[in-house]
């Protein structure tokens, strides 16, 4: 009898502990895409004027939801513009961050931590905060930007401009997102051998020959990984227009895509579209960072 | 060695998906990733074992949440017309400000049913609150309900059928109010609360500084425009607002538009009516010639413009001596209240811009205590005294208009303030409002939104409302027509 039960023990406990995590996981992730679908494939249907009792219920869709999603004219150039603004905003970003990396690392900079923390602290300003805060610098009546060109002869340009407002949200991006990818490609550096540029120095390379052809290509994978994380989170952008949307006529409630979700969502109360197109943009995500992060992948990692 | 790299790029992925769903521009989170480099083998391996820990903590609580919200919406279903116990605690949501103060009044004296308000930061802000709340079988008993969107929750079944005890109160309302919330039923939806019609507020002085008339027609406002914005370019006779779609709606009113009608079991959409086209081109010659400016309200840069005499002319409503003392806190005497400009003269309408009703929700187990009390808070004397004066509403009861005499004391240059208001009240156009009107509002907001920023044309854009609203309606399965 006591053979039996030993045995038996170390084959349950492996299951015992992922339980929880895979009902945890179920609960709040599988049960709600579920759904998602579910409803994505449904639709009201009214009868009559619509204003009596049961004059509303919700039937079978088919494909129809997807089909407007995939037509909707306002989801179509909101697209665009999120491509437009993550062109933009990417680059310059993870530009900035890897100049900003490079030079705390390189040997002599004074103010070191002091640099290091000034630059990362936007990061720790809530989004809401920034947007606002940002917001009212745009906004001629109460920036103090119009003042100060004033003096020098010059006048204030249209920050919401409907050309300039992406520009000027991407701006906040940059403000914010800078300094957190530079603590990650800067902590990348320090793991970097120092004999490895040593040994470049006493070659005669010079600090910019260091930083371009050994360190640089050495911390590729952070570079990688912020790249496409910063593309994930960039296409999903929301809460800097939504905040910023009070105080323009140009950014409109369906400026981006999930503003059109929301939008579809919570103020035409139409929840299937919702569904519908959500399934279409985690879609449009899942294979667009898939497909490149499997491709950096094998050219970054290889052979290492 | 494959093997770490491939954990090292796997970690962050899902930190990084956290972060990424909040939308923001952080390059996802690889912190862990780099930080896990230096860290020590013995301290990974601790970690999977706190995580299910905290997992299974996080699963008891959602566990929790789950069958305390099934419960509640299992309830919320059934509508039981007397509260169990004989006590009944009702929730009301409402924007108006020191609407507790009111809700104090009722409690004091009703023991027995006690309200509680949960304050909501707008109209629009609490509808769509209010849309998914209801959805999810969770609505509060008592809403704070703007006039248009009643048919929208009316349709989707959301609101309870008070007739049984409201149906006597018609006779204290004006019928224009009394229609929109029975739909022209023999149902009660609601208890209307405000009226809503609509009047030009303009700077005195200004007016003076500039030598310009107050205007009674449109023509005569856009002359006043075309000769300010040659004295002063910077200073405008107000702004047209696209965060506004109700002002918009209520100029069309004015000038004779019916957005929807309904007939037999069909509706006609017109909102891309010669009348609405009318209002359209007028604003739009007054946005591209700079006389009027492309701002929206209700901003600090407008707030500003308000108060420092940037724009010296308002296109608002009898409820804007709620909003004047927060937006120019030093034009107090200045600000002069008159008729909405007309368009042709000797004309006497104006257009509504919002009002709202007490509403009780289907979902509600207290029905009657919450009919009870909305039919208190918008008829005894007492109730609507306290709104009017704390919460800055116009009455909708007609003894209670009556009863207005002192006006607002930001007005106190006006003495026959609220006569005039009387006298607007009874100008107010006759409006039917269509099943979704927050999809037309919705789509005026983008629509016209570009078109002002660009200062393009506005007829296109309302074009693309009413053509989105047909849309909307049709795919929801209503007989549409336009018209």
């Amino acid at each position: 009898m006591r053979q039996p039960r030993k045995r038996t023990a170390p084959r349950l406990a492996p299951y015992a502990f992922v339980t929880p995590a895979v009902v945890l996981y179920a609960l709040v992730l599988l049960i709600p895409i579920g759904y998602t679908l579910y409803l994505s494939l449904e639709k009201s249907q009214v009868s009559g004027l619509g204003l009596g009792l049961g004059g509303r219920r919700q039937v079978f869709a088919g494909l129809s939801n997807y089909d407007s999603a995939l037509t909707d004219a306002a989801f179509l150039s909101s697209l665009l513009r999120v491509v437009v603004y993550s062109l933009i905003l990417v680059p310059v970003m993870l530009g900035l961050a890897l100049v900003f990396a490079l030079l705390l690392d390189a040997r002599r900079v004074r103010f070191q931590r002091f640099a290091r923390l000034s630059i990362f602290l936007p990061y720790a300003v809530p989004i809401v905060i920034a947007s606002l805060l940002w917001g009212f610098l745009y906004l001629p009546a109460v920036s103090p930007f119009p003042v100060i060109l004033g003096k020098v002869g010059l006048s204030m340009p249209d920050l919401f401009a409907p050309r300039a407002a992406v520009l000027s949200v991407a701006n906040i991006g940059v403000w914010g997102g800078t300094g957190f990818n530079m603590i990650v490609m800067y902590t990348a550096l320090r793991a970097v051998p120092s004999e490895l540029s040593e040994a470049a120095r006493i070659d005669g390379a010079s600090q910019l020959q260091v930083a371009l052809r050994v360190k640089i290509p050495m911390i590729a994978p952070a570079l990688v990984l912020t790249g496409v994380f910063s593309l994930i989170a960039t296409l999903q952008v929301f809460n800097e227009p939504q905040t910023l949307r009070p105080l323009t006529n140009t950014i409109s409630p369906v400026w981006m895509p999930l503003m059109r979700v929301y939008d579809l969502a919570f103020t035409d109360n139409n929840p299937y579209g919702a569904a519908a197109l959500s399934v279409v943009i985690a879609a449009m995500l899942f294979a667009g960072s898939y497909a490149l992060l499997r491709a950096s992948t094998k050219r970054v990692f290889q052979g290492r | 060695m494959k093997l770490t790299i491939g954990r090292a790029a796997a970690a962050p992925r899902s930190p990084g998906r956290g972060s990424a769903r909040g939308g923001s521009a952080r390059g996802g989170s690889t912190g862990h990733a780099a930080t896990g480099h230096g860290s020590p083998r013995r301290g990974r391996r601790l970690a999977p074992a706190t995580a299910i820990a905290a997992a299974a903590v996080a699963t008891l609580v959602a566990a929790g949440c789950s069958s305390s919200g099934a419960s509640s919406s299992a309830t919320g279903t059934t509508s039981s017309s007397s509260p169990a116990g004989g006590k009944a605690n009702l929730t009301f949501w409402t924007w108006v400000p020191n609407m507790d103060k009111v809700v104090a009044i009722w409690n004091k004296a009703h023991p027995g049913i006690q309200v509680q308000v949960q304050v909501q930061a707008g109209g629009d802000a609490e509808l769509t609150k209010l849309l998914t709340a209801a959805k999810a079988g969770n609505p509060p008993d008592l809403a704070q309900v703007e006039y248009q969107v009643l048919p929208t929750l009316v349709s989707n079944n959301y609101l309870a059928n008070i007739a049984s005890s409201a149906s006597s109160l018609k006779g204290d309302f004006p019928a224009g109010n009394w229609n929109q919330v029975t739909l022209g039923s023999d149902a009660v939806y609601a208890i209307p609360q405000d009226a809503a019609p609509m009047a030009l507020f303009y700077r005195a002085d200004m007016f003076t500084k500039y030598g310009l008339t107050v205007p009674t027609t449109w023509a005569e406002f856009a002359a006043d425009a075309a000769k300010l914005h040659k004295q002063a370019p910077g200073v405008y006779l107000g702004s047209f607002s696209t965060v506004d779609p109700g002002e918009f709606a209520g100029l069309t009113q004015q000038a004779g538009a019916q957005w929807w009608s309904a007939s037999g079991n069909t509706w006609t959409v017109s909102i891309d009516s010669a009348a609405s086209q009318k209002v359209a081109s007028y604003w739009q010659s007054l946005v591209s010639s700079g006389g009027v400016d492309n701002q929206p309200q209700w901003t600090a840069a407008w707030n500003k413009g308000m108060n420092n005499g940037k724009y010296i002319a308002w296109v608002s409503d009898i409820w804007a001596p709620g909003d004047f003392p927060s937006s120019a806190p030093s034009g107090a005497g200045k600000w002069v209240m008159t008729q909405l400009p007309q368009w042709s003269a000797g004309q006497n309408v104006v257009g509504n811009w919002g009002g709202s009703s007490t509403a009780v929700m289907a979902a509600s187990k207290n029905q009657q205590p919450a009919a009870q009390f909305a039919a208190w808070l918008n008829t005894d004397p007492a109730a609507t005294a306290a709104l009017v004066s704390d919460g800055g509403i116009y009455p909708a009861d007609i003894a209670a208009e009556a009863a207005l005499s002192t006006p607002p004391a930001y007005f106190s240059n006006q003495p026959g303030f609220w006569a005039l208001g009387k006298k607007y009240a009874g100008q107010a156009a006759t409006v039917t409002w269509g099943p979704d009107v927050n999809v037309a509002y919705s789509e005026f907001t983008t629509a016209f939104g570009g078109a002002a920023a660009s200062k393009g044309s506005f007829l296109s854009p309302l074009t693309a409302v009413q053509s989105a609203v047909v849309t909307d309606m049709k795919k929801n399965g209503f007989t549409v027509q336009a018209g």
